[in-house]
């Protein structure tokens, strides 16, 4: 009985002392280094945002954020399938990066100063500049946000979008109702069901979830951008290299957009003379070695899922049902944010 | 030996706080209560005290505990009258009345409780009529989709006259049942004590009117812009909530007065019988007090299921303390450790302080009668 008694003491050290030190050997600055002996990336994207990351009928992601995830993993592996999809609601996300659950997250996930500084993530890059609006029904009456006042507003729980809500409307002395549901989906189903008036968040979603409605053309989105929405991936802090890996990786396709690399002319633009080209594609210079990848991390990237013109056009473009257009998602070159400082 | 245990134990729990604070330090995460006074910032749709966006996480912490405590208690209220009745009703000599209830217990208690509210929320809810199209009920009550307008009395300060009153009739009432039992048990004469009731409430409210006048204004509910303005809104995630809490619980209480009842063993109703008592008397002062010493246990554990169930008004966006904090605020702040512990130590406190009231229920109960 003694014997019991000091076996589950021991036992439950061990839990402890385990479970404990997990995160802190993560921390210490090595994921590549796990990620590679792993074989996959785990990437954790939302639960269905079309357009972003969506899981098809076969259980397929496609989306802007799950070709972000499948372009890390064509840069350490050279295989753009070596990705584990975590979905994660709103408010598991930081908890599931902080925890080491995940590599990465690509969730459509605004970058705020409180998120970045005070919950112990980093934002490399931006994937997507969004803002947020709202969506009504068109017999509504409503051809502006401000006519909103008194409106009852279906959002998602743990997200800026309920913050900004709250800032939009007093600021403009209007009064709101706010029901906040903790998946996408409920709220979409509540305000399809007449719950709300108007149904809030970033515009790149809301044009996602129309789809999802009973009648979508029957639904409008407001012209308002009501807040800035930089949407991008993020990181655990305390590794630079990985930090820099993520950041690069979508430096990488948008350099090959602003030269006119894309999926289906690599292998001619390996021959090219441009130096800039010859750097990206690793002819010249060693850039792959300092991220621990290979020469031709950017070759295998653009090869697996294309540039970024590329992956929105495939994703959100024009010519998918969600049919957004590039506007200040477009290069710097064309009057739009896509900015990717030089490869040399 | 049970002290070498407990001390690492104690000691392996203290070095788990330290390590995870270090952890925490090291990947540059925010810890400590401190955020519970920072600006909350987001707006809650159910408030039983007054909030603004501008109050602090602690008021959203107080706001989200009220509306938990508000659907638990109405929860307990409605799943306890129901559940009464349905039991009593199971063990009816009437075929009907007790197949209906048997019949209600099984598909209540065995169609998990999740489904229920989505049943309730997004299947009956929602196919309510939108504000424009509203149905009313003389003009005083309104359905739509977006819950319940009720006409509703706006208090102003005379009410506290009124309060006064109301507290003193409660309090009469109390003296005068006390007085009443106590003559039964000298004298044998049952008094009836409504008429002096009756007398007493007529004094304290006539005061208070005199004092007061019309305390109350009526706040009428009136359709502008998108929905009604004035009058109490109930939300239909409330709603739902309450009707999916009530009626799942209602079914094993239900269970457990019949098993109550069963155990009062027969003898007692024949000796009833044979005083000339009438069944519903019997049933009322000799059954349930007995029975109530085997009810109340279960009871006891029902009701913290109760409690503990209405978190699962997440799903469907009412703003209990689970929904508010552990979710919005969590989100917000991001610190979940912290948010996790209060949360967790708000349902033990709730918890333990319903055992412990049913603790000192039961013991009262306990010296009621003598089953054997």
């Amino acid at each position: 009985m003694q014997m019991l008694r000091k076996l589950s003491a021991g036992l439950l050290l061990l839990a402890v002392a385990s479970f404990a030190s997990t995160p802190a050997a993560e921390a210490a600055g090595q994921t590549l280094e796990i990620v590679k002996k792993r074989g996959h990336l785990k990437c954790g994207v939302s639960q269905g945002l079309p357009g972003f990351s969506t899981p098809d009928n076969r259980g397929n992601w496609t989306g802007i954020d799950v070709d972000f995830c499948k372009a890390v993993a064509a840069a350490i592996f050279n295989d753009a399938d070596k990705v584990k999809f975590t979905p994660l609601s709103a408010k598991e996300r930081f908890t599931a990066i902080q925890s080491g659950e995940v590599d990465i997250i690509a969730r459509n996930t605004t970058w705020s100063m409180h998120r970045d500084t005070a919950l112990g993530v980093d934002f490399p890059v931006v994937n997507y500049y969004d803002g947020q609006g709202f969506m009504v029904r068109a017999d509504l009456g409503v051809r502006s946000a401000r006519d909103l006042d008194g409106a009852t507003l279906c959002t998602n729980q743990g997200t800026t979008t309920e913050l900004n809500a709250a800032d939009y409307f007093r600021s403009n002395g209007m009064q709101y109702e706010i029901v906040a549901f903790e998946k996408a989906d409920e709220s979409v189903a509540a305000y399809n069901s007449g719950r709300c008036d108007a149904y809030t968040t970033d515009h790149s979603a809301l044009y996602a979830q129309k789809l999802k409605l009973s009648d979508p053309k029957a639904h409008i989105v407001l012209p308002e951008v009501i807040s800035k929405e930089p949407l991008g991936p993020l990181v655990r802090q305390g590794d630079a290299a990985w930090n820099d890996l993520v950041r690069w990786t979508h430096y990488a396709t948008v350099a090959a957009e602003e030269f006119g690399v894309t999926s289906k002319n690599i292998s001619e633009m390996k021959s090219s003379s441009n130096p800039s080209i010859r750097r990206l594609m690793g002819q010249d210079g060693s850039f792959g070695d300092n991220l621990g990848l290979s020469k031709q991390w950017a070759v295998h990237i653009i090869r697996a899922v294309g540039n970024y013109g590329e992956i929105f056009e495939r994703n959100v473009g024009v010519k998918t049902p969600l049919g957004i257009k590039r506007g200040v998602n477009a290069l710097w070159t064309k009057g739009g944010l896509q900015y990717a400082p030089p490869i040399r | 030996m049970q002290v070498l245990v407990l001390a690492a134990v104690l000691g392996a729990m203290a070095w788990l706080v330290g390590n995870v604070q270090s952890n925490l330090e090291r990947q540059n995460i925010n810890s400590g209560f401190g955020f519970l006074s920072e600006r909350a910032g987001f707006g809650i749709n159910q408030t039983l005290i007054a909030y603004t966006e501008d109050d602090s996480f602690g008021r959203v912490l107080a706001v989200g505990l009220l509306n938990t405590l508000l659907v638990s208690a109405l929860g307990i209220f409605f799943a306890t009258l129901l559940g009464f009745s349905l039991g009593v009703a199971r063990l009816s000599r009437n075929w009907l009345i007790s197949k209906i209830a048997m019949v209600y217990i099984e598909i209540f208690r065995n169609v998990p409780l999740l489904l229920q509210i989505m049943f309730w929320y997004f299947g009956v809810l929602r196919n309510l009529p939108s504000p424009r199209q509203a149905v009313s009920i003389g003009d005083a009550i309104f359905m739509s989709n977006r819950g319940f307008v009720v006409l509703w009395l706006e208090a102003s300060a005379g009410a506290f006259w009124y309060g006064l009153a109301a507290l003193g009739l409660v309090i009469g009432g109390i003296w005068l049942r006390r007085r009443a039992a106590n003559a039964q048990i000298t004298t044998g004469q049952a008094t009836r004590v409504w008429r002096p009731l009756l007398g007493l409430a007529v004094a304290l409210f006539g005061g208070a009117a005199l004092m007061a006048g019309v305390p109350f204004a009526l706040d009428v509910p009136h359709l502008k812009g998108f929905n009604f303005r004035g009058g109490l809104t109930v939300i239909p995630e409330f709603v739902a909530l309450l009707l999916a809490l009530s009626l799942y619980t209602a079914a094993f209480i239900a269970e457990i007065v019949r098993a109550g009842i069963n155990s009062v063993s027969k003898g007692q109703r024949e000796a009833s019988a044979a005083l000339g008592l009438p069944e519903s008397v019997a049933l009322r002062l000799v059954v349930i007090p007995q029975a109530l010493r085997v009810i109340i246990p279960p009871l006891t554990s029902q009701y913290l299921n109760l409690t503990k169930n209405s978190s699962l008004a997440v799903a469907i966006a009412y703003p209990d303390i689970v929904s508010v904090l552990a979710g919005t605020t969590l989100s917000q702040v991001g610190q979940a450790l912290e948010i996790i512990f209060i949360t967790m130590m708000i349902y033990l406190s709730l918890s333990l302080l319903t055992s412990w009231a049913m603790n000192r229920y039961n013991q009262r109960m306990a010296f009621v009668g003598n089953n054997t």
